[in-house]
């Protein structure tokens, strides 16, 4: 489904050039959800912003479902994946009611106006219908977080890219999004890439753990390595014994 | 090990809070010692343990009501202290270190300048000496390079080091009573752990009472010696280890925590309407 081939990103010019991202290779099955887990600022959420189309000055090979992307895609290509960002509170519009919010990415696709699908979209995330009237600020931060996903999903993508999605929320609250996010997964066979700096949410949630460490993958991990606690590399084993305290 | 003090650092007993004209009570009747130990308080987003914590400092907006049978810290009663001598127990004696130091450090200050305050005004240390005592204080909450981060302005620095900046900050004075409030919930996990093991030295070294506010129950247990949790202003449950947790809601928190040594396929959601029946017959 997603295929990556030597992914370089580098920020800033001359002296100041920043290498973040250093040639990384993976690919995703179909199906398959795949964890990036690793510090702030390690590139992982450089990576899966590259994915999307969002930062445009990657060098390397991108291919998404089969057909490989250019740095300026294709409406067509846009429509392969869809991103949902870490705080509900920063990526809705905070002046658009719900309904404006949901039928927003239809009509930036050229795809109708949208405002039918808004019903259909807020119950599938689990949201009541009078939910459409509201404004940002009258929903819950678990509340906003299910608007963001269905917001991702409004435009049908094949890939859905987690950044953080969790990580503003409560234990309790992320219990329930973590739980819709995979009924989602298997009522649409969707395919995820989570990006995390919490290992326990990433085991859960991911088939497959890549271990990222100032911009390359240091080692990867699969499920039973995750339920072993069996690491490959002396960054990853730090790394599980912190998030076990 | 110096043996713990056996007087207690702060006693509460029946403490309400509520704001304004509303009858909803955000701290409902909390009653508990703490010694010279870690105690942990644990949450959700609402359930009044950041109330508690900042009405032990009485630290909340004047529409705040306050309303205790004791409160007392160490020989005082905080219920009766008037806001002057509120403010000279704030910082000696009792420290609040809050969540994210991108928020509770000065922009405008080096960092230098602001420990160095701090000493000037707990300590009474002139300028060089303060300053002096400040260049210490962050050698011992393991700054590297402390004269060159000194100079550096708290946007120039990484979350990890600024909660050490502010560990330091609050520190100095060694206050018999420190009040973190989700301390660790900003930074990586790879450096909360740090965070952590520093803020208990520390804390052993001057022989004081901490007190720890956090969500996240499995960190709180790991740290703490005892834990209290908290659902809508009530302490429901008062555990020394995770396993004895018999209440409903605690159990529902604990479960809630996704596990990789322990994979399930769904992760449970708290029950709240069984909860609340639990809360309605006690």
């Amino acid at each position: 489904m997603i295929e990556v081939e030597k992914l370089q990103v580098a920020f800033g010019k001359g002296n100041n050039l920043k290498q973040v991202v250093k040639s990384v290779s993976f690919t995703v099955t179909k199906g398959e959800s795949l964890g990036i887990v690793g510090e702030s600022g390690c590139g992982k959420s450089t990576v899966l912003r590259s994915l999307a189309g969002l930062d445009r000055h990657w060098t390397g090979r991108i291919s998404l479902a089969g057909q490989t992307v250019d740095k300026n895609r294709t409406i067509e290509q846009l429509l392969l994946a869809q991103m949902v960002f870490q705080d509900p509170y920063g990526s809705i519009h905070p002046r658009h009611r719900i309904e404006r919010v949901l039928a927003e990415p239809l009509r930036a696709m050229k795809k109708g106006t949208g405002w039918d699908r808004v019903p259909q979209a807020l119950e599938r995330v689990g949201l009541p219908v009078s939910f459409a009237q509201r404004f940002p600020h009258e929903l819950s931060g678990g509340q906003r977080q299910r608007v963001a996903i269905a917001r991702a999903l409004m435009l049908e993508p094949k890939i859905l890219l987690l950044d953080e999605p969790t990580s503003a929320l409560d234990v309790s609250v992320q219990a329930e999004v973590l739980n819709l996010l995979s009924d989602l997964r298997e009522q649409k066979g969707l395919t995820y890439v989570l990006v995390s700096h919490d290992l326990s949410v990433i085991a859960h949630m991911c088939d497959r753990v890549l271990v990222m460490k100032d911009g390359i993958f240091v080692d990867e991990l699969d499920k039973a390595d995750l339920e072993a606690g069996r690491t490959h590399a002396d960054y990853s084993s730090v790394l599980f014994q912190s998030s076990f305290l | 090990m110096p043996v713990p003090d056996s007087t207690s650092i702060l006693t509460v007993r029946n403490l309400n809070v509520s704001f304004a004209r509303s009858t909803l009570k955000a701290v409902d009747g909390v009653t508990f010692t703490l010694g010279a130990e870690r105690l942990g308080i644990v949450g959700e987003s609402g359930s009044g343990k950041s109330t508690l914590g900042r009405a032990i400092m009485k630290l909340l907006p004047s529409s705040a009501k306050i309303e205790a049978e004791v409160l007392d810290f160490a020989g005082t009663s905080l219920g009766k202290a008037s806001e002057k001598q509120m403010r000279k127990l704030r910082g000696n004696e009792m420290a609040l270190i809050m969540q994210d130091p991108r928020y509770s450090l000065n922009p405008v200050l080096s960092i230098g300048s602001q420990v160095a305050e701090a000493a000037r005004l707990h300590l009474g240390l002139g300028r060089g000496e303060a300053y002096k005592a400040a260049a210490r204080m962050l050698e011992r909450v393991r700054i590297a390079d402390v004269e060159r981060t000194m100079r550096l302005y708290p946007h120039q620095i990484s979350g990890g080091m600024g909660q050490r900046v502010m560990i330091a900050m609050m520190l100095l004075a060694k206050p018999r009573l420190v009040i973190a409030d989700e301390p660790t919930s900003a930074l990586d996990v790879s450096v909360r752990g740090d965070v952590l093991k520093l803020l208990d030295e520390l804390v052993t070294e001057n022989n004081s009472g901490l007190i720890l506010i956090s969500h996240d129950i499995r960190m709180v247990a790991a740290f703490c010696q005892r834990i209290l949790v908290m659902y809508k202003g009530r302490v429901v449950e008062s555990l020394v280890k995770l396993e004895d947790a018999k209440h409903p809601y605690t159990r529902g928190l604990i479960a809630a925590m996704p596990d990789p040594r322990h994979p399930v396929r769904r992760l449970q959601v708290l029950d709240r309407k069984s909860i609340d029946a639990v809360e309605v017959r006690s």
